[in-house]
This record gives structure tokens, sequence and C-alpha cells, in this order.
């Protein structure tokens, strides 16, 4: 499976010049940007690892491209979302987020079902990633 | 008839005089008046009848939407009437309308019950549209002061905290409301939600007159909904919603299904708003005690919002329903099949999402309106949009709106998954190249057809629909539009 999570997961894997020009334009709209890892793509992990602090005042897209190719030589073997901040009053939250980079395999998730009384189910999403421990789910030996 | 501007209330013991008094004599017209900022504003349309002076029409609907009756009552005398009465204390003829004046009225924020749009518009759409020396009247805009607007709690949700629940930025929301809208089974209703879910969209969405007919019970819709849902989301790894249409017959009715809702695990909830500015207030308080988001679709408010001369203008229900609390609103698309000049959808855009609203005539904007800290609405752009409009749509309308696709999903030759797909792509095509600088509406059939080289569902969109519009003259339009000036 492709995980969809993010503003461009529909599109085929940006380039690093396609990233590097949101970077820029989130800089140009004065928002800080994040650099997130994981190997736990569940839904609702909402709690990422950081890549270091958001990068508050950096204005080129050439420093930030600098720390993704960091974040990459380290985690690559992982998901890595670029996020970007907006401080502004009333928004205090996230205006962009799209992945730059995956594990070479994508297993996916299983749907868990547990029946109750009156055809009720409740569900629960299984990442088979997260069946091995943390720091071990992809890579060479996954 | 001539207006008669000098009309000036009659002050003591004269104004007290059994028998019928004019309403401009009576204390409803001061155009000396200076509004305060704690006054509710309301601006008025009105078309009196042949022969009547357009001041004294003005000051009837000040008096017979505040303290007036027809003839004078000795028992204003036991209230501070002065204060009660509304004041009518400007008037304009409309631009380029023969006959038509904008009458703007204070009201004093003690006339209103805090917190309640149901006393708010038992006065201001009470009895006064049925007044026979009017021939037409029209609710244009209002102006709510912020003592007021604190007096309610708003969306349970809003735009922000929508997204971070959702865990999607940056790009509108797509949606899709299940197609045909009547007489699917429970099971085969199901199934368009899990394909259309699965193959991209965020949303799916029950229509307004999906409730519980003989042909699907409301139990089994969500129930098998939910399983779309569920389903989905371990499919794709991503949080998916489907709008479960909680509007019944009775209060308790409305309950019993949200609180099945929850209980499914759903995102969110929808109502219609037929089912009443009260209701309305109070699924809003369950949805705010249950980090529910609340989608409203406007069922029936064509009726009293599409004509220019009479009702209500949608801008004002708008603003209402922010103030009653809901977190999506169907707001118009533009450039689809349903009623939506550019410039007044985008004033009724503004009020649902902007903090603060600059008076803007050319949208429709009469008033400076301050939302204090209440949360923003989520527009929504429904009915005949296709994917082939993604520049466009994204163009007019921006990025916090949800863009719904119904036919435009379902309707698409090689299915239901195909059809999310094709709308998912040409979205996420057009924001990467919006970001990037380009011009969208310049560049934007160029934009789709690169994105549809690496999309087959896209391209077959966009051959089916290419020449699918709907431009027709619109009914509901600004009355300013801006004047050149020399430079």
């Amino acid at each position: 499976m492709k995980l969809t999570q993010g503003t461009f997961s529909f599109l085929p894997e940006l380039t690093d010049d396609q990233i590097r020009a949101q970077v820029q334009y989130c800089l140009d709209q004065g928002w800080a940007v994040n650099l997130e890892f994981t190997d736990d793509p569940h839904p609702r992990n909402t709690y990422w690892d950081m890549w270091g602090h958001p990068m508050f005042d950096i204005a080129d897209a050439a420093g930030v491209m600098i720390e993704l190719a960091d974040c990459r030589e380290v985690y690559g073997d992982r998901y890595i979302r670029l996020s970007a901040f907006d401080s502004s009053p009333g928004w205090e939250s996230i205006r962009l987020s799209f992945i730059v980079n995956r594990p070479t395999s994508e297993p996916g998730f299983r749907l868990d079902r547990r029946e109750g009384a009156g055809r009720l189910i409740r569900y629960s999403t299984h990442s088979y990633a997260t069946e091995r421990p943390a720091g071990e789910r992809y890579g060479d030996d996954a | 008839m001539d207006m008669d501007t000098n009309a000036r209330t009659i002050t003591g013991k004269e104004r007290y005089e059994a028998g019928v008094l004019d309403y401009r004599k009576m204390g409803y017209w001061e155009p000396d008046y200076e509004p305060r900022d704690t006054d509710v504003l309301a601006l008025f349309r009105v078309t009196p009848q042949e022969g009547v002076d357009p001041v004294e029409a003005a000051a009837a609907v000040a008096g017979e939407s505040s303290t007036a009756t027809w003839t004078v009552v000795w028992t204003d005398r036991l209230t501070a009437a002065e204060k009660y009465r509304a004041k009518c204390y400007r008037l304009d003829p409309v631009p380029n309308a023969p006959g038509q004046y904008f009458a703007y009225i204070a009201y004093d924020l003690d006339l209103f019950e805090p917190g309640s749009i149901a006393n708010l518009t038992a006065s201001i759409i009470g009895n006064v549209f049925g007044f026979k020396p009017l021939k037409a009247l029209r609710l244009e805009d209002m102006r709510l002061p912020v003592a007021y607007v604190k007096t309610f709690d708003g969306p349970p949700t809003g735009i922000v905290v929508e997204r971070e629940r959702l865990d999607k930025f940056g790009r509108p929301l797509l949606g899709a409301t299940v197609k045909p809208k009547l007489g699917l089974s429970g099971r085969n209703y199901g199934r368009v939600v899990y394909e259309a879910l699965r193959g991209g969209l965020d949303f799916t969405k029950d229509d307004e007159n999906i409730n519980s007919q003989p042909f699907m019970h409301w139990r089994d819709r969500y129930l098998y909904c939910m399983e779309a849902v569920h389903r989905a989301q371990a499919a794709t790894g991503e949080i998916k919603g489907t709008y479960l249409n909680v509007t019944a017959a009775t209060m308790e009715d409305i309950y019993e299904r949200a609180e099945f809702a929850k209980e499914l695990g759903s995102v969110i909830i929808m109502i219609d708003l037929v089912i009443g500015y009260t209701a309305i207030q109070s699924i809003s308080k369950w949805a705010r005690r249950n980090d529910m988001i609340l989608h409203l679709h406007r069922a029936g408010h064509s009726t009293y919002t599409r004509q220019k001369s009479h009702g209500v203008s949608f801008r004002v229900i708008a603003k209402w329903m922010r103030l009653a609390g809901v977190d999506h609103i169907h707001a118009g698309t533009i450039v689809g099949k349903l009623e939506g000049d550019p410039a007044t959808t985008k004033g009724y855009y503004d009020v649902c999402r902007e903090p603060r609203n600059p008076q803007h005539l050319e949208r429709g904007i009469f008033f400076d309106q301050d939302w204090a800290s209440i949360n923003r609405v989520m527009p929504v752009a429904s009915g005949g949009i296709h994917a082939g409009q993604m520049h466009q749509l994204l163009h007019l309308l921006g990025e916090d709106v949800v863009l719904q696709f119904g036919g435009g999903t379902i309707g698409h030759p090689t299915g239901i998954a195909a059809g999310a797909e094709a709308n998912r792509v040409a979205l996420e095509a057009m924001v990467l190249a919006r970001n990037k600088g380009r011009d969208l509406m310049e560049e934007g059939p160029d934009i789709l057809q690169d994105a549809a080289k690496g999309s087959p569902a896209l391209k077959k969109a966009l051959d089916t629909w290419k020449n699918v519009t709907f431009n027709y003259a619109s009914t509901d339009t600004p009355d300013f539009v801006p004047t050149a000036t020399p430079s």
C-alpha cells in the first residue's frame, strides 16, 4: 500500500527541486518548517519524532534542504514528513504537511473487528510495521 | 414618493395622546442617532407600497421589529421606551433600483436574550416581514456587537482544530454526497462510501433528505457506513469521515442518532437547516461536549435567500450559523450548478472564515464585523463541480473549504474510486503548482493535463466532463460595483 497522509501523497514522489519550492513558499509566508520521522505511521500517531526544533529563523530553503539531507542520512528507512507552522493569532497550527521520505516497502494496516451486541463492531487499526520493535521496523533487515 | 427626511420624533405629552401616530414621529426615525458599539445593527432593503413615504416605511420596520404596535399605548410610559425603540438612523436609495431603499436600524443590546438565535430572529425577522405598507422587505446584513457575539459558544470544532483532528493541512478537503440520494439499501450505500474514501476522498456525505426511510433505516446506514470508513482508513492510513445525517422529527431522535454515531467512532455528524435554530444550537452544544464535527446542510435556504427584493440574505444566515455553532456550512461554488454570484459568494466565505470582516460593499458586506475569538466555519462547495474546474475552485474559494464532488466522483466512467482519485490528484497538483507561484487561472488547464499524464483516472475525468459548465445569470448580486477612478 501507499500511505496517503499529507498534502501531496497522490502525486509522484516529489523531487528535491519540488520540495525546495514548497519550502520556499512556506518560508515566504513566515512559517517555520519542521522535520519529523517515524516508523509507526498509524493515522492516529500524532507525535512523530522531531528532527530538532522547528526552523524558526531560516529564510532560505537551502538551509532546510541540508537538514532534510541529514535527516534522510540517519532515518532514510522511515517516513519523514515536512510541515510548516504558522504562529499567527487565531491559527497557531500547521499550514502544510507532506511526506518527503518513505520506507522502500509499506506493509500497511490490518483492520481488527471485535463484534458486540446489536451488530455493533469495535474497530482497531493495526500497523503491520509495529509488530517489530521500534527502530527495527523498516530497512534492510525488515 | 419623496422622502420626508425632516420628520422628527414628537416628545412630551403629545407623544402619548391616544390614537394613531406616524412611526417616523414615534421615535423610530432618528437620523441624528449615532449607533453605539454595543448596538445590534441591521440593514434592510425596504420596498414601500406605492404612495408610502420611504422614511415612514423604514421607521415602521424599526418599530415593528422592536417595540411598536399600530397605535399609541400609554404603557410605553412604564418603560425606558426610548432605549427599547429600534432606531432607523440612515436611509439611502438603493443604487440602480428605483423604489428600493437601504434602511440602517440600530437595536439596543438589551432587546435580546443572550445566546439565543431564536430570540434574535423573532425580533428582527418576526412580524415585520408581513407588514402591509411594505411591498417587500429583505434583511441584507447585520452587525453583531462583540458583547453579543461573546454570549454564544460558536462552532464546536472550528477550521484549525478540525484540520488537526483529521491530520489534513494545506489543501481543501474533498468530499462527495452519496448518489442516488434516495433508494439505496444500507449495504449498497456503504459500498459507495467505501469506494469513494479508499479512492482518495476525505469525506462522504448523506444528502439532506436521507434520514430513516422505508428503503434504509438510519441504524443500518450508520453501521454500514462506519464499516466503510474504518476499512478505508486501514487501506490508506488516513483519517476518513462520513457525515451521518442525524436530522429527525424530534430532538430526542436527533440525540439518539448522534449518540449512536459517536458510539460507532464517527468523527462527524450532520444536520439540516430545516431543523430550526433552537435544534441547531442544542445539537451544537452536544457536539461540543462530544468532540464531534458538526456539518450543516442549508436545506431550504433558497426559499428566502435567493430573491433580492424579499427575504433574508444568506450572508445573514451564515452569521447566525457561526454564532449558533456549526463547523461546516454549504456556502456556494460559484462555478457549479447552484445560484452563486462570485463577489457575493466570496462575501459568504469571508463571513465564515475571517476573524474580522471589514466593510466590503462589492461583496455585500455592509458593516465591520469583529468575530472576537469565535471559531471559524469551514465553507462547503457542493453541487455540479468536477475535477476539470479544480484551478478555478482553488483560485476562487481558497484552501479552507470542503470541495464536494458527488456526481463528479460517482459518475466517473471507470468507477467511484477512480473518480475520487481523479479529484485528489487534480487537487494536489493544483496546490503544488499554486505554492510554486504558478498562475492557476492562466495555466490551470495545462497543470491538469500534466497531472493526468501520471493518472489515467484524472485523464478520464477531464475527457468526460471537459465542457460542462453552468453559465446562468445570478439573481442575488451585489448592489455596489467598483468604479474606476482616474489615476
